[in-house]
């Protein structure tokens, strides 16, 4: 076959994988949609509850001009639908907190710092869980692999709360060497470039190892099953018999196929990192949309709250569709099955 | 052989002692805790620990001690209810997703895979940001969005199982489809699903005390380890042990758990994944 026919058919194969794979996770959104607004909607009680529920004026009159206001009046079908449609045009609606501002302004403006810090924490995170697999996986079942497992499970463990609360203390309160709160200083403004980047980074520091921490173990404990599965093949018998030097065994023949894997579960923590977001931006002060969802469900803001778990829903589907991509390039197995 | 196994493992029978004196302390509360929890003492605000409140006073007086001890009853208790609920969840639709398969297995799994999808924390503050935070609600919510992997271990299994020579004995002599689901496989399915409620277990306690970190969790005076932490934060400055001691019984409890689990894992069968 010449060598450009096979590219086309391999091109084709590749798109024929990526739309089917596209399919599926636009069914999946749909799903994703369906599940939340359903949950959210009926569950007992109301968004105008928040406005009429203390209002002494509050006439049932007056209940129904705003129910009919917000459309609440229609069945609830209808209402995903007209949400459904609404949300293809990126209109959320407006928030119900006082300001009444769109709610996907409200994100958008959001989003910056979330995506920062959970980047970078990704970043550590695997740059970090990664070698701690690797080495619990090549030594397995040695004292260190013992010791490196019970730190994993105390990773586990850890309320990362309370470790955020503690470090705080530590570092803010009694050392007193790292901001406790928000993302720049008073006088952030009147800095110079390089100050600037040094006041984030030390406002960034204690956010980005706890997120790095609250995800080192599953990643570390994931990486070590793979390696370990990857090391009991029969190719890694004849890479050894052949007499490969065992550092060649590990990180050329082992190594690549452990870590593919790996990498598809980026896409499946975004969730749980932002998740984490909601807990470490409420702590540090961090306007990110973390906060936004805590002030966001205390206040009942149904239109913000939606708008929040779509977001994090397509960035959760597009993570999975990355790793998917990346994986098919790297193993030609993928595509065609 | 089990038993042998696992008597072997002294890190998984030390963390199984620690869950079963927790357990004790738990249905003892009232006899081990040296004051009532709910008694408030305006002159003894804030001690610091010592001999007379070996973890000291909380901003009205109470004993940090013995509101932890009767803590340790209400994180337990969410723990378990929880993962019994999710665990029911997972066993019934994972095995009618295995059992069946076709069509019914590629809803189930499809609603498996949306459900991972979903930011369940955010449904989880949203849903009890419009009931109202009770400790029922709590739990029913947690075990609403935890069943996932119990499914599908559940499932993984029965689709091993279901082609296996007994399964097609008892379908020979007419067994139905539920008695063969409940009597012949579910039994030969449990093993993983035991090791995923131990682990659950620990996971649903963190999982209740960031939710009450952030206020939605057991509400106050009912003391839960998560809304003493959350109640000390405001006097961290002067009394760090209102927040050290109940996070490291989080910390703790959980450890147990995990490396009780972990054992289970070990000693039933090597190579369980789970």
């Amino acid at each position: 076959m010449l060598p450009d026919t096979r590219d086309v058919i391999l091109n084709i194969i590749m798109l024929n994988y990526l739309s089917k794979k596209s399919f599926e996770l636009l069914i999946t959104f749909f799903g994703i949609t369906l599940v939340s607004f359903f949950l959210i909607n009926l569950t007992p009680g109301k968004p105008t509850d928040a406005l009429s529920e203390l209002n002494p004026k509050m006439t049932p009159e007056a209940r129904a001009i705003l129910e009919k206001h917000w459309g609440l009046d229609k069945p609830i079908h209808i209402r995903y639908g007209i949400w459904l449609k609404n949300v293809s045009r990126l209109d959320f609606g407006n928030s119900l907190s006082s300001d009444m501002r769109p709610a996907w302004d409200k994100i958008r403006e959001k989003l910056p710092i979330t995506i920062l810090i959970n980047s970078i924490a990704i970043f550590f995170i695997f740059l970090i869980a990664v070698p701690i697999g690797i080495h619990s996986a090549v030594k397995a079942n040695s004292l260190s692999d013992k010791l490196t497992t019970l730190a994993v499970f105390v990773g586990f463990a850890m309320p990362t709360f309370w470790l955020a609360l503690i470090l705080q203390f530590i570092f803010g309160v009694w050392l007193n060497v790292l901001p406790v709160s928000g993302i720049k200083s008073l006088n952030y403004e009147s800095l110079s470039l390089l100050q600037k980047f040094f006041d984030s980074t030390r406002h960034l520091c204690l956010p980005i190892f706890i997120t790095v921490f609250g995800s080192l173990a599953g990643i570390s404990r994931y990486m070590r099953s793979t390696m370990q599965e990857a090391l009991s093949q029969e190719y890694i018998v004849t890479a050894r018999a052949k007499g490969l030097s065992e550092s060649k065994v590990v990180y050329k023949h082992a190594l690549r196929n452990a870590v593919l894997p790996v990498i598809t579960i980026v896409g499946l923590s975004i969730p749980g990192l932002i998740s984490g977001s909601v807990i470490f931006e409420t702590i540090f002060a961090i306007p990110g949309v973390g906060q936004l969802l805590y002030q966001a469900a205390m206040s009942r803001d149904y239109n913000v709250i939606m708008a929040e778990v779509v977001m994090v829903s397509v960035l959760t589907l597009l993570g999975n569709l990355l790793a998917d991509i990346g994986y098919a390039l790297a193993d030609p197995r993928i595509r065609v099955r | 052989m089990f038993w042998k196994r696992f008597k072997k493992n002294k890190l998984a029978l030390t963390g199984a002692i620690l869950v079963f004196g927790l357990l004790v302390i738990a249905i003892l509360a009232p006899f081990v805790s040296p004051y009532d929890p709910n008694i408030i003492n305006m002159d003894d605000v804030l001690q610091a620990p010592g001999s007379r409140h070996i973890l000291g006073t909380d901003d009205l007086g109470r004993d940090i001690l013995s509101r932890m001890i009767y803590g340790t009853r209400i994180s337990l208790s969410v723990g378990f209810v929880a993962i019994a609920i999710a665990t029911i969840i997972g066993i019934i639709l994972g095995s009618l997703a295995g059992y069946y398969g076709k069509l019914i297995d590629s809803l189930i799994m499809r609603l498996v895979d949306i459900m991972l999808s979903v930011p369940t924390f955010f449904l989880l503050l949203t849903i009890i940001a419009i009931v109202g935070p009770s400790i029922w609600i709590v739990m029913f919510v947690i075990g609403l969005t935890g069943w996932m992997s119990i499914a599908r271990l559940v499932r993984a299994e029965f689709l091993t199982l279901k082609e296996r020579e007994f399964v097609l004995a008892a379908r020979s002599i007419g067994a139905s489809d539920a008695r063969i689901i409940f009597k012949h496989i579910l039994p030969n399915a449990m093993s993983p699903v035991y090791v995923s409620f131990i682990l659950g277990v620990a996971g649903a306690i963190l999982m209740e005390s960031g939710l009450s970190f952030l206020g939605f969790g057991v509400q106050p005076p009912t003391p839960s380890w998560g809304n003493i932490l959350t109640a000390g934060r405001e006097y961290m400055e002067v009394a760090w042990w209102l927040i050290f001691f109940p996070g490291l019984a989080i910390l703790l409890t959980c450890l147990s758990y995990y490396i009780l689990g972990e054992g289970i894992r070990q000693a039933l069968d090597p190579k369980l994944k789970i």
